[in-house]
């Protein structure tokens, strides 16, 4: 028996949580379940940061690996292990999950509906699930966490969501399941040709020029492949015009449901994309970067411009997660260095600021039971607390010099200006974006907390109970500390990101030389 | 004409479902001194005798010999196959026992039905002759006509049986008239000499292609409609929802396993090779049949999305799984997939049968003694009177969609595996598309049983232990066949049933 590499520790052990939990009584131990799935968040987050410890960053090949086999016969084994990218990945799930759980200590989602053991057993196996995609290196193993982090998700949005939660519920799933299914046959056509499934081992062999996948032009079936990943993916991201699922998922998540749907689950789609598309099939990559990038600015834009139209500020969060996704994905298809981890880092950015605002409309949502922004106003009067944090967090969103989003946006616009496929005009669009997107934040800041405190009700507004609080600090300190200090975050994924960009570099250098 | 020796006849190979054949003439006589108010104990010595015949077959698996002078064959193919049949009788005798006296149709006869017609899905798999397989499949039929019409109080159940058996008729009847028309080409009815005899007509360019080309068309047809895929599926919603539900359970595992044994036969070791042209690569009824898998799969699925009874949403669930299925036997039309889409096969229907079968154990569950309780409306609550037990009917319809962790995952993965390997992409991605159709009505059971509100929540009224023992194993199978498909795959080995194997 091989021994378990800290990888498989740390991704299991949520599934221990939950297995605990499956024998605590529902009536009896509330608190008990509670703090055991708490309590299993933290220490699969410390887990995650003796990975961290364990990881060494010059290295830009996989680490802690761990393969078992599965199927031998067909060639699909249990593969995990990390890289730069995946390491940062995990961390990111690690950090949101102690926070998602946390703020659902405080609601009231469980005086209607109940069933608060199940809705923890759902939150661990949501976190296995989601690890389980960061880190397996088996394509087929991947494709199985991706489709079951859809179960989990599906039950806390159609369960504890809102007024229209199965309709929802029922579009999420249709609609992710209709992409991700289209991998499969893409899966199976490369591990059919390749004769295993291990990402590694395909990489090996596309390197040697054992296997090939024909690219005559743009369609071929190099293209085809690369289209049945990236359909997938561009569902989960999403990259317009495949968003319309999530407004609706967002709005009718419980807080916990949304933090989780834009800080970790929205992420396995841009990883995918660096994962897969890049690595397998750069000829396709390269020839459809301006295409995939251009959709991106698109939903730079569109997203920004949508979310200034909402009254409901979930939803204006949710078209402004289609808005900062939309940089993630032109920094993926810039293919530079600095774009991907500009991508990287700004996933992060995005899984910190984003969360932290659902959870600051989830705090307002539980006081007054309402979303629209016009039943506010002057909010900072009767909550400061709250209003001090918001505006931390709408800046951060917004890309503040000095705090987090900034630095992943900048570096994003330097690759995109960087780059050899995508032209100057991508930038320059993308540079919109910014603009707009701190017309939404600051209209909805001030629509919210400033002004009179002149509705009745929101006069005596409770204060941030103690549990409140405590899930803002660790977003808080990110803030600062990725805005301020980026460099030992860069650091983690740099050879990784070089390496990725220099094994495409041959595919790019011809159009190169061709420009004038 | 000589009479060979008992020797030659080589029994061995064939003793599981001789056994069970014979334990059953002898249970017709030994139910006649059971008392009626202990039925339950010819369901135990029924069981009883599928549990040895189960036993014998994992000791005979792979000997990979023939009796009858080569009519018959076992091998890992048939060793598997039996071993499928065989578990969806068992668990369909553990439903069917309480339900029976529950709804007040106990016939000892019952049971001996259930066997006559597991006897006849063995001898399927093991056919290796085309007069054998029409045997085997009037064996498999007939206790299957009289098992739909059993509830005969029941005008639905008579129409079920009726409509079962006239159908079945012609059905038989086109199987007669196809293989005739091979015999007419080849002289033999033997599917090896056949594969032989194929070879010659194909590279002479003969005429008796035609004659071949015919024959196996209709023997498409009358398979197919045992198997019951699109166009010949039409009988099966009434049927299902018509028979007694443990019986519909049955059929549609049982029959359909036996009915794509004997075509993945036909077709693998008699006819692979039947090409218009010499040179052409795949098989010229491989295009026919990825056609009819294709409409299965989009009209099955499609039809299925309006059902509102559970019984009639898994008819057309399990003629869309027909089309699954059937693509594992288009596949094996390209020359070298034959393995990949008999491996793909073999464990659909293991999965399959355990899935389908627990699910039809929920909807025993709930069924009320006058027949109500099979709506989908009826499942509405569920979620919260049983939590357990609608946790493994949310498991069953999410194998069923194909979602992976589960066994039905490891199908699908399986199928849409061979069918890519065998070039047919097109085949795939329909597959996969109606898969996520399918996922719609799977999942509208789940979200009646955990998402909608309701006042008056799903009455359970058959939770016996049997029906339980059932839904656990069933569960219990479809968790770890997802988990851990090797165990499956290791049992199947390298099974083939290419020439190599029958020689």
């Amino acid at each position: 028996m091989e021994s378990l590499s800290l990888t498989t520790i740390t991704l299991f052990l949520p599934m221990v949580g939950l297995t605990i939990l499956l024998f605590l009584n529902e009536e009896k131990q509330k608190g008990a379940i509670q703090w055991t799935a708490f309590g299993f968040t933290i220490v699969t987050f410390v887990a995650s940061v003796i990975m961290l410890f364990g990881f060494d960053s010059s290295n830009p090949n996989l680490q802690m690996v761990q393969r078992n086999d599965w199927l031998p016969s067909l060639g699909i084994s249990y593969y995990v292990g990390v890289d730069g990218i995946s390491m940062l990945m995990v961390l990111l799930t690690t950090i949101i999950m102690p926070i998602a759980v946390l703020s659902s200590f405080t609601t009231h989602i469980f005086e209607e509906r109940g069933r608060i053991k199940l809705y923890y057993m759902f939150m661990l196996l949501l976190e296995w699930a989601m690890i389980g995609v960061f880190v397996v290196q088996d394509l087929i193993i991947f494709y199985i966490f991706w489709e079951i982090t859809l179960v989990p998700m599906y039950f806390l949005v159609g369960i504890w969501g809102g007024e229209q939660r199965v309709y929802a519920a029922v579009k999420f799933f249709l609609y992710t399941m209709a992409g991700s299914i289209l991998m499969l046959i893409a899966i199976l056509y490369v591990g059919g040709n390749a004769g295993t499934f291990a990402l590694p081992e395909i990489l090996a062999k596309l390197q040697s020029g054992e296997v090939s996948f024909l690219f005559d032009g743009v369609f071929s079936t190099q293209s085809f492949l690369f289209l049945g990943f990236l359909i997938a993916f561009a569902i989960k991201v999403p990259v317009f015009p495949l968003h319309s699922w999530l407004p609706d998922a967002h709005v009718q998540a419980p807080t916990a449901g949304s933090v989780i749907l834009a800080g970790v689950l929205l992420k396995m789609g841009t990883y995918g994309m660096i994962r897969f598309n890049l690595t397998m099939f750069p000829e396709a990559t390269v020839a459809w970067a301006p295409f995939v990038a251009a959709l991106g600015v698109i939903g730079i834009i569109y997203g920004a411009w949508v979310s200034f139209a909402q009254t409901d500020m979930k939803k204006l969060v949710a078209y402004s997660s289609v808005s900062h996704l939309g940089f993630v994905v032109l920094g993926i298809f810039s293919l530079t260095p600095q774009g991907i981890q500009g991508a990287t880092l700004q996933m992060i950015n995005h899984g910190i600021s984003t969360g932290g605002l659902f959870l600051i409309v989830g705090m307002l949502y539980e006081r007054r039971h309402t979303k629209l922004m016009a039943a506010y106003g002057g909010i900072w009067k009767a909550m400061p607390l709250l209003g001090g944090i918001s505006l931390i967090v709408s800046l951060s969103s917004m890309g503040l010099p000095g705090l987090n989003g900034f630095v992943g946006e900048f570096t994003i616009l330097l690759g995109a200006l960087g780059s050899d496929v995508l032209g100057i005009f991508f930038a320059l669009f993308a540079t919109t974006g910014v603009i707009m997107a701190a017309v939404y934040m600051l209209y909805m800041f001030q629509k919210v907390f400033m002004g009179e405190l002149d509705k009745e009700e929101n006069k005596n507004l409770p204060q941030l109970a103690w549990q409140e609080v405590a899930v803002f600090v660790p977003l808080l300190i990110l803030i600062f500390w990725i805005g301020l200090q980026p460099t030992g975050w860069f650091n983690v994924m740099a050879t990784t990101t070089e390496q990725l960009v220099a094994n495409m570099t041959p595919y790019i250098a011809p159009l190169v030389a061709i420009a004038p | 004409m000589t009479i060979p020796a008992l020797g030659d006849l080589n029994l061995y190979a064939a003793l599981p479902a001789i056994f069970l054949a014979l334990f059953t003439t002898f249970l017709l006589i030994i139910d006649l001194f059971i008392a009626s108010e202990h039925k339950n104990n010819t369901a135990y010595l029924a069981l009883g005798a599928l549990g040895i015949a189960f036993i014998w077959n994992l000791l005979t698996f792979n000997n990979n010999t023939t009796a009858f002078l080569g009519m018959f064959v076992a091998d890992s193919f048939s060793g598997f196959l039996n071993m499928v049949v065989l578990i969806g009788a068992m668990l369909t005798i553990l439903l069917s026992m309480d339900y029976l006296r529950r709804m007040g149709i106990e016939h000892g006869e019952y049971y001996s039905m259930v066997l006559f017609s597991t006897a006849g899905m063995m001898f399927m798999g093991s056919a290796n002759n085309l007069i054998v397989i029409f045997i085997a499949l009037e064996l498999l039929s007939i206790p299957l006509y009289v098992m739909a019409a059993i509830r005969h109080q029941d005008v639905k159940s008579e129409e079920s049986g009726i409509k079962y058996f006239i159908l079945g008729a012609f059905a038989s009847a086109f199987f007669v008239y196809g293989a005739a028309l091979i015999y007419g080409a080849t002289g033999t009815t033997n599917l090896p000499a056949i594969f032989t005899a194929v070879g010659d007509i194909v590279n002479t360019g003969s005429d008796s292609i035609f004659y071949l080309v015919a024959g196996a068309a209709l023997i498409i047809v009358a398979l197919g409609f045992k198997v019951a895929v699109v166009p010949f599926h039409m009988w099966t919603p009434d049927v299902y929802e018509g028979a007694p539900t443990p019986v519909t359970a049955f059929m549609s595992v049982g029959a359909k396993a036996g009915g794509f044994a004997a075509l993945l036969r036909v077709m693998v070791v008699a006819l692979p090779s039947l090409t218009v042209n010499s040179s052409d690569a795949a098989a010229v009824w491989q295009l026919t049949i990825a056609v009819i898998a294709a409409l299965t799969m989009i009209l099955g699925n499609i039809v299925a999305i309006s059902q509102t009874n559970i019984k009639r949403m898994l008819a057309y669930s399990s003629i869309a799984h027909a089309g699954y299925i059937l693509m594992a036997v288009a596949a094996a039309g390209s020359a070298g997939v034959g393995d990949a889409s008999t491996r793909g096969m073999l464990v659909y229907l293991l999965a399959y049968t355990f899935t389908n079968l627990g699910a039809f154990a929920v909807v025993i569950t709930l069924e009320k003694e006058d027949g109500s309780g099979t709506a989908i409306e009826d499942f509405v609550g569920l979620g919260k009177s049983r939590p357990f037990l609608a946790a493994m009917m949310a498991f069953f319809m999410l194998s069923l969609t194909g979602v992976p962790a589960t066994a039905g995952f490891i199908g699908k993965f399986l199928v849409f595996g061979a069918s890519v390997e065998a070039g047919l992409i097109w085949l795939a991605v329909i597959g996969v598309l109606t898969s996520v159709f399918s996922a719609y009505y799977y999942v509208r059971i789940i979200v009646n049983m955990y998402l909608r509100d309701t006042d008056k929540p799903a009455e359970v009224v058959g939770e016996t232990p049997f029906v339980k023992y059932a839904t656990y194993i069933s569960f219990t199978a479809v968790l770890v066949l997802g988990l851990f498909p090797a165990l499956a795959l290791n049992l199947l080995g390298g099974a083939q049933i290419t020439l190599a194997s029958l020689f």
